[in-house]
């Protein structure tokens, strides 16, 4: 150590050789300043490499740990969705069902309509999602490509609509879609799904990230269409819709989950309970025991299970496009 | 060789005006060939051509334009700019009637109403705006975005810092983002039962859900919200932190700075962008809370259907009067939007000195 120290200050020390005062006043006392700490070079550095471990240990296990509180309700949705009542209200509660209950499963298909929900969720979400995508990549197209009076205005004001608050459009909307008579009493199935699809096929913000997107696509390519004698129609389908698939595919998934989670207008616009979706059947199915009269939490989990399975194998299968989309867009829906 | 010459010949052969323009002459002679090359050009030469960019090659097509905007904003007339109008007018007309829109005149009284300050053209006082709605609404919002957005801010900054499983982590805390609010929300109820697994762990015996207290009740509703609304946050702080340049950190080290003094000097300022975003869009979020409280408690309060209220948001009230009571519906909405905008506003006024572009 000491031999260490004294070599230390050697090197450190300034040879002031040059005719010319060096600007460095302080240089002295920070050579003393390392010597007093009795420390080299070496131990600086060990130490400093053992608090760097450290810290990523701690880093890790913080990190972690909330990792578990983040899917443990994931857990415990699978895990009692598989359990018996009796052992879900016990006193003792179990980190694994005793015995693995697959009948839950069973009886939530004989109470909770799965199907007629599912099938009406998939329908509103694939016509709404056709519907967003055609007047969203028209709208960008007109905003990216074309040049009319007003059109910065115009785009402005689609802008200004994103930061109204959807619950103000919702009591309006309710009034306009009953003047159009698809609710009230005697709905069919199709007007019920008129109601719900019709209102949501526009997006603003994906017009605007559409529009952001068509405007990388150079402009040497739109040029080149046109030497070709291509129309714009003919450019918008063949050039730039290809072009910007990521976009639309993020866009169609994001759409679909919007779909699969609504809960609100649904239930404010349909008549029957065999017109709702997914969400409105999960929260109005009962779940209560006949004889018992108790909440059979077994049946409503596995009910919640149905539901969240899709949404996550959507996600597992298209990652890349749903947190790309996410990232950008940040609204569900 | 000969392209080149060739090329060279041709460009002779334009001639250049003096506004720029450049005018191709129609016929020229190339004497080492003996052939005529001929230039043709449909248009006149009264109208030279022009090199400029696609934006005059489109402007002729200004009535298509207006064609691939129709669909949207008809739909956006219909569904959004109507609407909006609507909905404020409807907040200042009595007893509207949603199915025949007719109403008894117009009224400053639905405002009155909803506040508690007057009552209703029966007489009768609607106190669960002001005791339950508008509390419930404000303790969530300033309970759970501050919490969460700082919980995301410290998650994103460790997340960024590891190298091993970042990619599995990062999308771990990604999925409650993935999940049907409403279904979760019911998971949350049976975690947070009588006989639930909190109540186990911690050796309580707190009554969380059903029958409880309002403000015991605010705890799981706030946890479920600050779990449901982190992973987006997390995900947009992520992104902007690999924005970051390293330099800033390596000086950092250089200087040798302690962590939380980088955190605090380097990574907030220049994450400050995100954070406003975040921020803003939180706080409209957290307003409009109204999924979780159904998923948790299956009504607007922790005694069933038919209780009290008493964990009604005011998004919830909306919901709540827009078959019957479309009048106080509106003027709760706009009283909302007022609101929303207000902090907003507010939002953009306190970042222009705090925010670095």
């Amino acid at each position: 150590m000491e031999k260490n120290n004294s070599s230390n200050k050697k090197i450190n020390k300034p040879v002031n050789s040059s005719p010319y005062p060096i600007f460095a006043p302080d240089v002295d006392s920070i050579v003393i300043s390392i010597e007093e700490a009795g420390r080299t070079v070496d131990s600086i550095k060990r130490q400093e490499k053992v608090t760097h471990i450290i810290s990523t240990i701690l880093t890790y296990i913080f990190i972690v740990a909330l990792a578990l509180v983040v899917i443990f309700p994931f857990y415990w949705m699978i895990i009692t969705s598989l359990k018996q009542n009796s052992e879900i209200t016990n006193v003792n509660q179990t980190f694994f069902p005793t015995i693995v209950m697959w009948s839950n499963y069973v009886y939530v298909f004989q109470v909770f309509d799965f199907v007629t929900f599912m099938g009406n969720t998939i329908v509103v979400a694939i016509f709404s999602t056709i519907g967003t995508l055609l007047t969203t990549i028209f709208a960008a197209f007109a905003f990216a490509r074309l040049k009319f009076k007003g059109r910065e205005s115009l785009f402005l004001v689609f802008l200004m609509t994103m930061m109204i608050p959807g619950e103000m459009m919702v009591i309006s909307n309710y009034v306009t879609v009953a003047s159009f008579g698809w609710i009230g009493e005697g709905q069919t199935l199709i007007e019920a799904y008129a109601a719900m699809i019709v209102p949501f096929w526009i997006s603003v913000f994906y017009i605007y990230l559409l529009r952001q997107n068509f405007k990388q696509i150079p402009n040497e390519l739109y040029l080149a269409a046109k030497v070709d004698g291509k129309s714009d129609w003919s450019f918008l389908w063949r050039v730039m819709v290809p072009l910007a698939m990521p976009t639309l595919i993020s866009i169609t998934i994001l759409k679909f989950m919007g779909t699969w989670n609504s809960y609100v207008w649904p239930n404010l616009v349909t008549q029957e309970e065999s017109f709702r979706l997914i969400s409105n059947g999960l929260r109005s199915s009962s779940f209560v025991d006949v004889d018992s009269g108790q909440t059979e939490y077994g049946y409503q989990t596995a009910a919640t299970m149905l539901v969240t399975v899709p949404l996550f194998l959507l996600f597992v299968f298209f990652r890349k496009y749903i947190m790309r989309g996410v990232g950008r867009a940040g609204i569900k829906g | 060789m000969f392209k080149l010459k060739k090329k060279e010949e041709m460009v002779e052969n334009v001639n250049v005006n003096a506004d720029g323009t450049a005018v191709l002459s129609d016929t020229t002679y190339n004497e080492e060939e003996n052939v005529v090359v001929r230039l043709i050009s449909h248009r006149k030469n009264k109208k030279p051509y022009q090199i400029t960019g696609i934006e005059d090659v489109s402007a002729k097509n200004n009535w298509k334009a207006w064609l691939y905007l129709g669909p949207v904003i008809v739909l956006i007339a219909v569904f959004l700019i109507y609407p909006l109008i609507n909905t404020i007018f409807i907040a200042f007309t009595e007893n509207y009637q949603y199915a025949s829109g007719q109403f008894d005149g117009f009224t400053l009284n639905n405002f009155g109403v909803i506040l508690n300050l007057t009552p209703t053209a029966l007489g009768v006082h609607e106190e669960y705006f002001t005791r339950y709605a508008i509390p419930n609404t404000f303790l969530i919002v300033f309970v759970t975005v501050p919490i969460s957005t700082l919980l995301a801010l410290i998650i994103s900054v460790a997340l960024n810092s590891i190298k091993w499983f970042q990619k599995i982590l990062q999308t771990v805390f990604f999925l409650p983002y993935v999940t049907n609010a409403i279904a979760v929300g019911m998971v949350f109820s049976v975690i947070f039962d009588d006989h639930g697994i909190i109540n186990y762990i911690f050796n309580t015996d707190i009554t969380w859900i059903y029958g409880a207290q309002p403000m015991t009740a605010m705890i799981p509703l706030c946890l479920y919200i600050i779990w449901s609304s982190i992973p987006f946050k997390i995900l947009v702080f992520l992104s902007g932190l690999q924005g970051i340049d390293k330099q800033y950190y390596q000086a950092a080290q250089i200087d040798s700075c302690s962590r939380g003094k980088v955190l605090w000097k380097i990574t907030v300022p220049l994450l400050s962008p995100q954070i406003l975003y975040i921020l803003v869009t939180s706080f409209i979020g957290a307003f409009k809370e109204y999924t979780s409280v159904v998923g948790l408690f299956d009504g607007p309060g922790t005694m069933g259907e038919n209780g009290d209220p008493n964990m009604e948001t005011i998004v919830f009230y909306i919901y709540d009067k827009l078959a019957n009571q479309t009048s106080l519906a509106a003027a709760a909405a706009v009283f909302l939007f007022v609101i929303i905008l207000l902090f907003t506003l507010l939002q953009f006024a306190v970042s222009k000195s705090r925010v670095h572009y």
